[in-house]
């Protein structure tokens, strides 16, 4: 019955489409191809629709185009195999049938190649409809190859579409992450994420070796943004959502094996990370390494090479770093020699000013907890981070100030630091050398922590309460750092906001502005 | 058993016998407790006891309840008491019995007297028939009361006040009258009665014969009474004078000494309260005041005639409403008659619509330049008096106008003070503010109180509404106070965050800010609290949002000054002053400095946080590695730099060359001057050589911050590794050849500070600790203070312990009754038992008894028939 009426309104509109072209519904044109052959020429019509300039008209037509061709590909009216240039076809002698499915795949192809363009589409609402009609094809194609199965290797997957998609969402010139992330539903599916990956090191490859090595911060940026939406399964079992089934040697299908994919996914990022980044991209990297790169890699300390290179950039991207080479140092028996001194070189007046203080802070304490550690070297770390302390905010100080006291208390030999009997009065300067970069001519071990003394006249008392504790031997149980890395500056303030006792009063009568306080404001500011 | 059982009911028997102090004073039935101590001021229930009267108690009570329910222990039937109201026991006993009583009288009349016309009861009031007491017609007066009750006898005296003694004294004489027989203190006391009953008597009879003689005397009286009627009272009257003695001298000086002047008491010294009512009456005084002579009101000051004063005036000096109109028009007919009043209608009718005339005409005043001072104020007029102002100023013109007029016509009309007077008075009277403010509610009605007049009359403004809600006045003024120190301080940042900013207006309420504050702590630090709150809070967001902060606001900047001002900044551990602190140094480590204007705001932070660790001279990483960093912004070269700058400062990179001067020669033209706090807001130099005198002013202030922090640090035990930066860029990286001298030589002061301060100190050593005492022998005394109490142990569980200890003690009385009652049972149907047995045995013997006779009886007979 629908068919019917749908014949009835489609010749009405046959009739008006003399009039106005424009008007064409390519739904039904659609289903008039489906339904006779003869009206494929209309395919052209549908076809020209694409290319509408009103976002509705096209989406429509993306629409019908997908329902057209998997109609088409369901019914296996697209020609197989290696494909004729179309002025060799219409020479050729080819009986009917061939000619049409011949004529149909070159319109598939029309159609696939205007899809891909448009991800690239100035409206979201298209780049969305086309990603989704391609994705759709793409699965039927799968399951209705359109190549000969004999000798190909690749078995049946439509590898130039992924690849298509995925050179276009990699875009070098526009921002995708709305369209990667609408993506990533995709990424759920194995055997896609599998081809994507081996995609995305193509087209990486191809597209570096052009830029000659440059840093192109739009693309890397949307590289980046489709990996860290890999989402890679950690065992075998968890394969099983696949877009297309294999009948036979599903086995054997590399898509389907754990290994494969974690090889593919470390080439990926390998090839990926291989270039020079920009530094916003480093640390965005190193702040996702240690847990969702690295333990998805099949031999991780490949890494090693990139964050060496990491860890000598200095700054904040060192002390990322110093996460991913600890878990290679942890768990893959990686030797890294002088790391101490780096990490030694690695303590700057800003490593208590940085987001990531209290991740370096946690590994530095990791790092430094092993008690076969030399001396001179704990003494160098005390010694150095006590120095920092002076430019330390306060909320850094009520945790790098029990760091040292734990340091001390592991070491007992490094007790001299803060406890140095001395038969006489003797004074002496400090030996330390702050400028020393190695821990073994930095002379820690002959000098005293004088730094925490002048802390004890800190301006915040919570600080004072602290450093007062060298006063006396230290208790030996070691203080937790983990619950005061996260220490903000507002929680101490809401602290002493939130004591409500008695105010004591100034008793010296105000009656200026600029008065009081030794008149320092007044001095050098006035009031007009 | 037995026999203990029957010693004691007749050991009962015989107390029962005895009085309670007959028990009490025999010592075989006292059992005196033992006490182990002495305790004075202690007393103790339980120190004697009386076993045996407890004892027969306990025994009387089980037989009364326990042996009553076990004698009815199989019986159905019940013994029921139907007396009316016996066990209830909300009825009053009158009416219980006067119930009882009409009852039985109903119930003997149903019967009996159905048919009794006889009326047998009798009335009665006080148990005496009524139908007696009607006989008795003796009338007695109210005033002749019987004399017995102000009666003395020297018996009874003696009864009473001489105690036995008096009976004793006359026992003795009555001894011996009587002979050796003493009388018994029963016939004593019932010869007493008797007396007195006959006393009574005699007296009964006396009375009566006097009535009797008193009746009999007033009528010979009034048959005589015509013949006395001519008779003048003169001779009378004349008497007393003649006998009226001669006053003692000693009275007349002890009349004098009463009517003498008395010291007067002095006024006393006032509280507080008092003193704050009284201001607060003055200043309604001067407003009333004020408001008539606004009005135009004149010469009351004069010597007034007594005003009238209503009944309903609280005298209480407000006298606002006082009969204006009429003086009005008495004063002055023609003018303040007609137009005074028509101005005041047109105040309520149209004052809003005359406004902007008046304000022109105020306009054109100033214009004029009558009076500069009065018209200044007259800008800053309180908006809701600026229709009477206009008013006024209409007024006055008119006034003038008619004044011509007057003069013209040449005629002056008795007014007490010339115009120009008159209107001199009304132009102070409009310059003066009110002299009575209500406490705003809001920060709306704040600001429009405050809201147009100059600093100085701000302050006026401020301190009169402090004085009229003085909380000493009234219940809801402390609170409305508190609130008006919000409200201030809001106030001032708000003039500070206008543009350009008002500090001046600030700086002259900073007194009275001062005094509200130390008026009000708890509300001063709420108010300053939550403000350094949300400025931190602010900029917290801002820093997770952008990642950078920018520098606190004028207005945050005037808060912090308010705080170092209002509350110590040299305590350990202050509720207000330590956020302060805190807020100041997490501005200076997290704004990112991008512009002149943020390192002028810096600079103000820096002197602000110094000034707060002048006295302490508490260390301030913040504040020196901020100084480092500006000082850094003016390095030429920063290539090769041998010191480290902190965040918020980077090492190279945009922004980071601030304080270079642009051209060399600008130098020479600059002066050190004081910067205006207002360049922390908007900053504007327009051209090079400004910016460069901006930059060397924003130096020299750096470099003589430092100078202060070399001084306040120099006994520091890392001062040579705080300062150890300062001096590499001073000496190595900062030439300064082109600035001005006074810069150089701050920097050599400071280099030579540096250089100057000691070097070596001491290593640490752990503070000396006690040394541990060795162990003793001699027994560790400790001291208890209260004892007897367990001490160690909370309210819980004290309160535990005690209802345990009192649960015990229960039980254990408890188990003792049972095993008491059991006892008493025990012993009861024992007593039964033994009771009804031998009640057998005795039939049994009556019976063998009987028998015995009987045959006897028998054998007796059968022998004699033998």
């Amino acid at each position: 019955m629908a068919p019917a009426k749908k014949r009835n309104v489609c010749s009405k509109t046959t009739s008006a489409n003399t009039a106005k072209k424009a008007k064409i519904d390519p739904i039904i044109q659609v289903q008039q191809i489906i339904d006779s052959r003869k009206n494929a020429n209309d395919v052209f019509d549908v076809l020209e629709c694409l290319q509408s300039e009103k976002e509705k008209d096209v989406i429509l037509a993306i629409n019908a185009c997908c329902n057209l061709f998997v109609a088409l590909l369901e019914r296996k009216d697209l020609f197989i195999g290696k494909l004729i240039e179309e002025e060799t076809m219409l020479t050729g002698e080819y009986n009917a049938q061939d000619k049409y499915s011949m004529f149909m795949r070159h319109r598939y192809n029309d159609c696939v190649e205007t899809l891909l363009e448009h991800l690239v589409h100035k409206f979201y609402g298209v780049k969305e409809s086309a990603l989704v009609a391609l994705m759709k094809l793409a699965a039927v194609e799968g399951q209705y190859p359109l190549e000969d199965l004999d000798w190909s290797e690749h078995f049946s997957f439509p590898r130039t579409l992924i690849l298509g998609v995925v050179g276009r969402l990699l875009s070098k010139s526009e921002d995708t992450t709305m369209l990667i992330s609408r993506f990533q539903e995709y990424l759920e599916m194995v055997d896609v994420r599998f081809y994507v990956m081996s995609s995305i090191r193509e087209n990486v490859g191809v597209v570096m070796v052009k830029s000659k090595g440059e840093v192109m911060p739009v693309y890397q940026n949307n590289v980046f943004t489709l990996l860290s939406n890999i989402n890679m399964p950690s065992q075998e079992s968890e394969l099983t959502n696949f877009m297309v089934k294999q009948k036979d040697k599903h086995s054997e299908w590399k898509a389907a094996k754990l290994n494969e994919h974690k090889r593919t996914f470390e080439r990926m990022w390998l090839g990926f990370l291989k270039n020079k980044l920009p530094s916003n991209m480093y640390k965005k990297i190193l702040v996702i390494l240690h847990d969702s790169i690295l333990p998805n890699m099949s031999n991780p300390t490949l890494m090693i090479d990139f964050l060496t290179a990491a860890y000598d950039v200095g700054g904040a991207i060192s002390l990322l770093a110093l996460n991913g080479l600890f878990i290679l140092i942890h768990h893959h028996n990686l030797d890294y020699p002088d790391f101490y001194k780096k990490l030694y070189n690695l303590l700057e007046p800003s490593v208590f000013h940085v987001k990531y203080r209290a991740r370096f802070f946690h590994l530095a304490n990791l790092f430094l907890s092993s008690t076969h550690l030399p001396v001179y070297l704990v003494a160098a770390f005390a010694k150095r981070l006590a120095r920092l302390a002076l430019t330390a905010p306060p909320e850094s100080l009520l945790m790098v100030l029990p760091f040292i006291y734990n340091l001390i208390r592991r070491h007992p030999s490094c007790r001299v630091l803060i406890h140095r009997p001395t038969s006489s009065d003797e004074s002496c300067e400090d030996p330390y050398v702050m400028d020393e970069a190695d821990p073994i001519l930095s002379h820690a071990l002959e000098s005293s922590l004088w730094e925490i003394k002048t802390l004890q006249t800190h301006y915040h008392p919570d600080v004072v309460k602290v450093a007062l504790k060298i006063n006396k031997p230290l208790s030996v149980p070691e203080e937790d750092i983990d619950e005061l890395l996260e220490i903000t500056n507002f929680e101490l303030m809401e602290r002493d906001l939130k004591a409500t006792k008695n105010v004591p009063l100034e008793f010296e009568p105000a009656r200026k502005l600029l008065q009081g306080g030794g008149g320092i404001l007044g001095q050098h500011f006035c009031l007009e | 058993m037995v026999k203990p059982q029957q010693k004691r009911s007749v050991a009962d028997k015989v107390r029962k016998s005895k009085t309670s102090a007959d028990i009490k004073n025999n010592p075989f039935e006292v059992k005196i407790n033992r006490k182990k101590f002495e305790v004075l001021g202690r007393k103790t229930k339980h120190d004697v006891g009386l076993p045996g009267v407890s004892r027969s108690k306990a025994i009387n009570k089980r037989k009364e309840t326990l042996l009553k329910e076990h004698k009815n222990k199989h019986k159905a039937n019940k013994f029921i008491d139907r007396r009316f109201g016996e066990y209830d026991t909300k009825m009053a006993p009158e009416d219980k019995i006067l119930q009882r009583f009409s009852m039985e009288r109903q119930r003997l009349h149903d019967k009996k007297d159905l048919f009794n016309l006889n009326e047998e009861e009798e009335l009665t009031h006080y148990g005496q028939s009524l139908a007696e007491m009607e006989k008795f017609n003796d009338l007695m007066d109210s005033d002749s009361e019987p004399e017995e009750k102000g009666l003395l006898s020297a018996e009874l005296t003696a009864s009473h006040f001489g105690g036995g003694g008096g009976l004793l004294r006359r026992k003795s004489g009555e001894d011996k009258g009587e002979g050796p027989r003493a009388k018994s203190r029963q016939e004593l006391i019932e010869e007493l009665i008797h007396k007195s009953k006959q006393q009574k008597r005699e007296r009964q009879v006396q009375k009566e014969e006097t009535f009797e003689l008193t009746e009999k005397l007033d009528k010979d009286w009034k048959s005589i009474q015509t013949l006395l009627a001519n008779k003048t009272p003169k001779a009378q009257r004349e008497d007393p004078q003649q006998d009226k003695p001669k006053l003692d001298e000693y009275d007349v000086m002890v009349r004098e000494l009463g009517f003498e002047m008395k010291a007067q008491p002095s006024e006393k010294l006032k509280t507080p309260e008092e003193l704050a009512r009284e201001e607060r009456q003055r200043l309604q005084r001067l407003e009333a005041d004020r408001l008539r002579r606004m009005r135009g009101d004149v010469g009351e000051s004069a010597p007034k005639a007594p005003v009238h004063l209503s009944a309903d005036d609280l005298n209480d000096g407000f006298i606002l409403d006082k009969d204006d109109k009429t003086a009005l028009a008495y004063k002055d007919g023609k003018w303040l008659s007609g137009e005074g009043e028509d101005a005041g209608d047109e105040g309520d009718d149209e004052g809003e619509g005359e406004e902007d005339e008046s304000g022109e005409e105020e306009e054109e005043e100033e214009g004029e330049g009558d009076d500069g001072g009065d018209d200044d104020d007259d800008a800053e007029e309180d908006d809701s008096h600026s229709d009477l102002d206009s008013e006024q100023e209409s007024g006055g013109e008119e006034e003038n106008e008619e004044e011509e007029e007057e003069d013209e016509g040449g005629t002056t009309p008795g007014v007490s003070l010339s115009e120009e007077e008159v209107k001199a008075q009304q132009e102070a009277a409009k310059a003066e503010l009110p002299y009575t403010f209500a406490a705003p509610e809001n920060y709306g009605e704040f600001q429009a109180l405050l809201q147009g007049h100059s600093p100085d009359h701000q302050c006026v403004i401020l301190a009169r509404t402090q004085k009229c809600n003085h909380q000493s006045l009234a219940v809801g003024n402390k609170l409305k106070l508190q609130k008006l120190f919000g409200f201030l301080l809001e106030y001032m940042g708000d003039l500070a965050s206008s543009s350009p900013p008002e500090l001046t207006t600030i700086d002259k309420l900073i007194p009275q800010l001062y005094d509200m504050g130390q008026m009000f702590p708890g509300a001063a630090s709420k108010a300053l609290r939550s403000a350094l709150a949300d400025g931190s809070h602010a900029m917290e967001e801002e820093l997770e949002g952008a990642g950078r902060a920018a520098f606190p606001a004028l207005d945050m900047l005037v808060y912090l000054k308010v705080v170092a001002l209002l509350f110590p900044t040299s305590d350990y551990r202050h509720p207000v002053t330590t956020p302060a602190l805190l807020f100041i140094c997490q501005s200076l480590s997290k704004c990112a400095v991008t512009s002149l204007q943020d390192v002028t705001s810096g600079l103000v932070l820096c002197c602000l946080a110094l000034e707060y660790v002048s006295l302490s001279k508490r260390f301030l990483p913040e504040l020196l590695n901020f100084l480092c960093g500006i000082l850094h912004l003016a390095v030429p070269d920063k290539t090769s730099i041998g010191y480290s700058v902190v965040p918020p400062f980077r090492p190279a990179g945009k922004h980071s060359d601030l304080l270079l001067l642009s051209s060399p020669q600008s130098s020479s033209t600059w002066t050190n001057h004081t910067l205006p706090l207002a360049m922390t807001q908007h900053l504007e130099l327009t051209d090079h050589l400004h910016r460069d005198h901006h930059r060397m002013t924003c130096l020299s202030t750096c470099l003589d911050l430092l100078k202060h922090c070399c001084l306040l640090y120099k006994d520091s035990h890392s001062f040579t590794a705080v300062f150890q930066p300062i001096q590499t860029l001073l000496s190595k990286h900062l030439p300064l050849q082109t600035h001005p001298e006074v810069l150089q030589e701050l920097k050599t002061e400071i280099l030579a500070a540096i250089e100057s301060a000691p070097r070596s100190h001491n290593p640490l050593v752990f503070e000396k600790q006690k040394p541990i005492p060795l162990r003793m022998f001699t027994p560790k005394i400790v001291e208890v203070l209260d004892y007897g109490k367990r001490r160690g142990n909370t309210k819980e569980q004290k309160e535990s312990e005690r209802t345990k200890h009192k649960y015990k003690k229960e039980f254990k009385g408890a188990l003792r009754e049972i095993r008491k009652d059991n006892r008493f049972m025990a012993r009861e149907k024992l007593q039964e038992t033994m009771s009804r047995d031998s009640e057998r045995k005795r039939k049994v013997k009556e019976l063998f008894g009987s028998l015995g006779t009987q045959e006897g009886e028998w054998k007796a007979l059968r022998r004699r028939k033998k």
